[in-house]
């Protein structure tokens, strides 16, 4: 028997015969079942990314020449504050939390989430306050760009920059409401056989994202409503007129927004990892050293948010600080990448679309991350600060990393999700149309930076035109290039071929209920035979060949006796040497 | 043949250092580098170029050859082998990069350094000793702001009022809406930034500049001549000061050439030293956004001879006494409305008689 049919064998007892299929109205209810939430976030901000994706086109057909000739000055300021605010708080924020509320509870063996009226309500606030942001646009849209600095956000339009604010604020206490409900249900909800050490390494990544949320959204909000009191009641927090510090607005600002990054790009570091793991018929390679490094780049991520404030004023040992923990926070991010090579090296790779997409995002995030640690430090940074080389970075991280992630996560749960499998073909189409924008958008962009081309202006010197040309084709291609998916995802979710319950024959809970799952996900409480990663161990006395290996020792080995293994629960180890 | 992987590995490495070597010093992705500054920094860059060069080939070329070298071949529906980790491997694997980032922070802090970052006069005393200013006519240009210079030590007041104060700037400047005329004395902030180098430490700058910001044009005011411009001109070879403020919201003065950004915030002042060494025009861009026309607040730096900053300060000087002593001229009590519009009609190429003729036609 494989592994996956162990783990599928033993869990018989706790699979329900029947697909927990759902009538289209349920996604329209206040539903407190968690698939139906996870859909309706996911649905929700795909919707929102196809929104910010027409913003987006705008702002570089704007650009495609030197002079101001396709909307005005004003307009063009709000397509790209719009554009911004969605993509972030509206898109990649709330789709990691679409796929928290769909994976966690499976993943852990539970049958929904601690609190599943709370994670009802927290998606429901979403759409008003989409709604709300999008509404601003025909009033009066808020055109201080997405990080709002006053002065400049305290005199341009009051209603506009109003519905940013309460915009944001309603999505921060959707973010908190949510994170609270995954730390709870993390620590409280597993399967009794499952300790933190056997949980599959989303939930690693959801834990910690959850941490973040709930250490900083309370910063966010208080800074957004020290400024909705200097925009709306004339208090004088940031006006310097009055003497107020607008540097101040800018520290509690990034306090938040700095680890909004890490929000953004932790969940997909999680789904990564499985994603890799499952297509390549191995094991993840160090699968502890994986979990911590997240709590790492977690805690990490907390104090290093000056660095976007080089050029503020900030005295010379605060900017040191920040220079140094900012470079350190590459090193658990390396760990990461380093372990998906490792993971992928001597592996069996299926490369089907949900492989070829978590590549790409390896091979993309990494540009980002060498981008990142070049602006921390300080005398660059002071160079290329607000110019398009920030633009290319931020876009190498957020699309080419935690974009190119949703896709991975996408093909790889669709068939779980709706009992169907994507089409191959189309997938890969999408994929490679989606490859080749990415790096005609962005990639140009850092050379523009570097050469003089600073960001959020409509209009530029002739000499940047040819690479302004360049980035702007490419985002139309990045725009054709969800065409074959929106079609492909909603083909196949209608007439799809049956996927069956584990049809990549992964290892983790998940698989182990129908696709898609039934109401309460399982029966009886599910168990780990294997480990969440034990591929290959059909034998588990395989030689294994890793260079400063030595098997005898665990602290030293490479193979199943390594100290970074995810292990089955010893009690119902389908292979004799795990029991204990 | 076969050759040990050991030999491949070798020889790949030393390709990927020689890449790696080659790229990171002939990128040419920074324009000029017109200051002092500017090659400090722009060999940081190059240095981290080539680390990152190396980095980045060595994972997208491990990514490329496991695409091929170890896809799952037709038929084969086994797993692959059972590798679950390897702590010396990830030991390896945390030390270097940590290594690597340690030795970009030493650099980087050393460049800071070198630039004059940790400049100490900059946290505790302003920058600049208050100068007496030696400006015709400035009398007038206090009768026209509303609310007169307030007395109270006030370091943003002492350090705007040299750019507030001149009368150039008089039809451009609203003086109700200058943060710096209300007394705010929780905002005497001077932000540390850029000083001076420390072979320089402690030596006045060669020459000092005022920088006032607002939406959307940039004022240079020279403080010891009277000279105001729009344009920032600097002799090639002296260590130049430039402090700054905004008017209205934050703006950023930033000269690619220079490699040097630094915030001109409302309500505080901050400063860059920064020594030019190549003579040429430079674009000087606003770098934060400050409203619709961002976009277009950029002016121009010149960098030229002593000889030719001279003779342009001189120029300006004495433009600027002529408009100051028409100005001082002009009581319009005392004057008919001929006389009054005089100066401007005859800019405009009109004639008093012209004029007269009007006058005695509309009667």
């Amino acid at each position: 028997m494989t592994q996956a049919q162990l783990q599928e064998t033993a869990n018989q007892p706790a699979l329900i015969e029947e697909p927990g299929v759902r009538n289209w109205r349920d996604y329209f209810t206040f539903n407190t079942d968690h698939k139906v939430i996870g859909i309706q976030y996911l649905v929700t901000t795909f919707v929102f990314y196809c929104i910010g994706g027409v913003l987006a086109d705008l702002v570089r057909t704007e650009l495609k020449t030197p002079e101001v000739d396709f909307v005005s000055r004003e307009v063009y300021n709000s397509l790209f504050t719009l554009h911004g605010t969605i993509m972030i708080f509206l898109w990649v924020v709330p789709a990691g939390v679409g796929f928290g509320n769909y994976l966690i509870p499976l993943m852990i063996g539970a049958r929904d989430m601690a609190f599943p009226r709370l994670n009802a309500l927290a998606f429901w606030i979403i759409p008003p306050a989409g709604l709300l942001l999008i509404a601003s646009l025909l009033v009066d849209a808020p055109d201080a760009g997405w990080t709002s600095y006053p002065p400049l956000s305290l005199t341009t339009g009051q209603i506009g920059q109003s519905a940013w604010i309460f915009c944001l604020l309603l999505l921060g206490t959707s973010s908190i409401l949510g994170a609270l409900n995954f730390m709870v249900t993390i620590l409280k909800m597993r399967t009794p056989g499952m300790t933190v050490h056997q949980m599959p390494l989303f939930c690693w990544s959801m834990f910690a994202t959850s941490a973040l949320v709930l250490l900083t959204t309370p910063v966010l909000a208080g800074v957004l409503i020290l400024l909705a009191f200097d925009l709306l009641a004339g208090t004088m927090f940031f006006n310097p007129t009055g003497g107020g510090n607008p540097v101040v607005y800018q520290h509690m600002f990034w306090f938040y927004s700095h680890p909004a990054v890490y929000i953004m790009i932790l969940p997909f570091f999680g789904a990564i990892s499985d994603i890799i793991s499952v297509h390549s018929r191995k094991p993840l390679f160090g699968y502890k050293a994986v979990a911590y490094s997240s709590l790492a780049i977690s805690f990490l991520g907390t104090i290093v948010w000056a660095h976007h404030m080089f050029t503020s004023g900030t005295p010379g040992w605060l900017r040191m600080f920040f220079m140094i923990t900012t470079m350190i926070i590459s090193v658990p991010t390396g760990i990461k990448i380093f372990s998906w090579l490792a993971t992928l090296w001597g592996g069996k790779l299926r490369l089907n679309s949900a492989l070829l997409f978590a590549m790409s995002f390896v091979g993309m995030f990494v540009i980002g991350g060498i981008t990142g640690v070049m602006v921390a430090a300080v005398p660059f940074d002071i160079h290329v600060h607000d110019t398009y080389f920030i633009v290319a970075h931020i876009h190498y991280v957020l699309f080419g990393g935690s974009v190119l992630g949703i896709y991975a996560a996408i093909y790889h749960w669709f068939p779980k999700m709706t009992g169907r499998m994507l089409n191959e073909f189309w997938g890969k189409v999408h994929c490679a149309l989606t490859f080749v924008g990415l790096n005609l958008t962005f990639m140009p962009m850092h050379a523009l930076g570097m050469m003089g081309m600073n960001r959020r202006i409509s209009e530029y010197d002739p000499k940047f035109e040819s690479l302004n040309f360049l980035c702007t084709m490419g985002s139309y291609l990045l725009a054709v290039s969800t065409f074959p998916f929106i079609i492909n995802a909603i083909w196949s979710w209608m007439y799809g071929p049956k996927a069956g319950n584990n049809p990549w024959d992964a290892l983790t809970l998940e698989w182990m209920t129908t696709s898609p799952p039934a109401i309460e996900n399982f029966d009886e409480l599910p168990v780990l035979a294997t480990g969440p990663y034990d591929y290959g161990m059909s034998n588990r006395n395989t030689e294994v060949d890793v260079p400063l290996a030595d098997e005898r020792e665990p602290v030293l080995a490479a193979g199943p006796s390594s100290v970074l293994r995810a292990e089955p629960d010893p009690n119902v180890a389908a292979n004799p040497e795990d029991r204990k | 043949m076969n050759i040990p992987s050991s030999i491949w590995t070798l020889l790949i490495g030393i390709a990927l250092t020689l890449v790696s070597l080659w790229y990171g010093q002939n990128n040419h992705l920074l324009p000029t580098a017109a200051t002092d500054e500017a090659v400090l920094v722009d060999g940081l860059f190059n240095a981290m170029m080539t680390v990152s060069v190396g980095i980045f080939l060595l994972v997208e070329g491990i990514l490329i050859y496991c695409a091929f070298k170890y896809r799952r071949r037709p038929g084969d529906n086994s797993d692959g082998p059972p590798v679950f980790g390897n702590v010396p491997l990830e030991a390896l694997w945390t030390l270097i990069p940590a290594i690597i980032v340690i030795g970009i922070s030493v650099y980087s802090f050393d460049v800071y350094n070198e630039m004059g970052g940790f400049n100490p006069h900059d946290v505790h005393e302003p920058p600049v000793a208050q100068k007496p200013m030696k400006m015709p006519g400035s009398a007038i240009a206090a009768t026209l702001s509303d609310t007169p210079p307030s007395t109270a030590p006030n370091l943003n007041q002492q350090k705007s009022e040299e750019a507030r104060l001149d009368p150039a700037t008089a039809s451009v400047r609203n003086d109700d809406q200058i943060p710096q005329q209300r007394n705010a004395p929780g905002v005497g902030v001077v932000a540390p930034t850029i000083g001076s180098s420390p072979d320089k430490q402690g030596k006045p700058p060669g020459l000092a500049v005022n920088v006032t910001a607002m939406q959307f044009a940039w004022i240079f005011t020279y403080p010891d001549t009277g000279v105001v411009s729009s344009e920032l001109h600097v002799p090639v070879g002296r260590e130049v000061m430039v402090n700054m403020t905004a008017n209205d919201v934050i703006h950023a003065f930033w000269v690619p050439e220079f490699r040097l950004k630094q915030d001109a915030i409302p309500g505080m002042q901050s400063e860059i030293r920064f020594t030019p060494r190549i003579m040429g025009t430079y674009p000087l861009i606003c770098a934060e956004l400050c409203g619709p026309y961002h976009g277009a607040m950029n002016t121009k730096v010149i960098v030229e001879t002593p000889e030719a900053y001279n003779q342009w300060i001189q120029e300006q000087q004495v433009a600027s006494i002529e408009e100051l002593n028409q100005a001082v001229a002009v009581k319009p009590a005392d004057l008919s409305p001929t006389e009054f519009l005089a100066p401007y009609t005859s800019n405009l190429g009109i004639q008093p008689e012209i004029l007269k003729q009007i006058h005695t036609n509309h009667h």
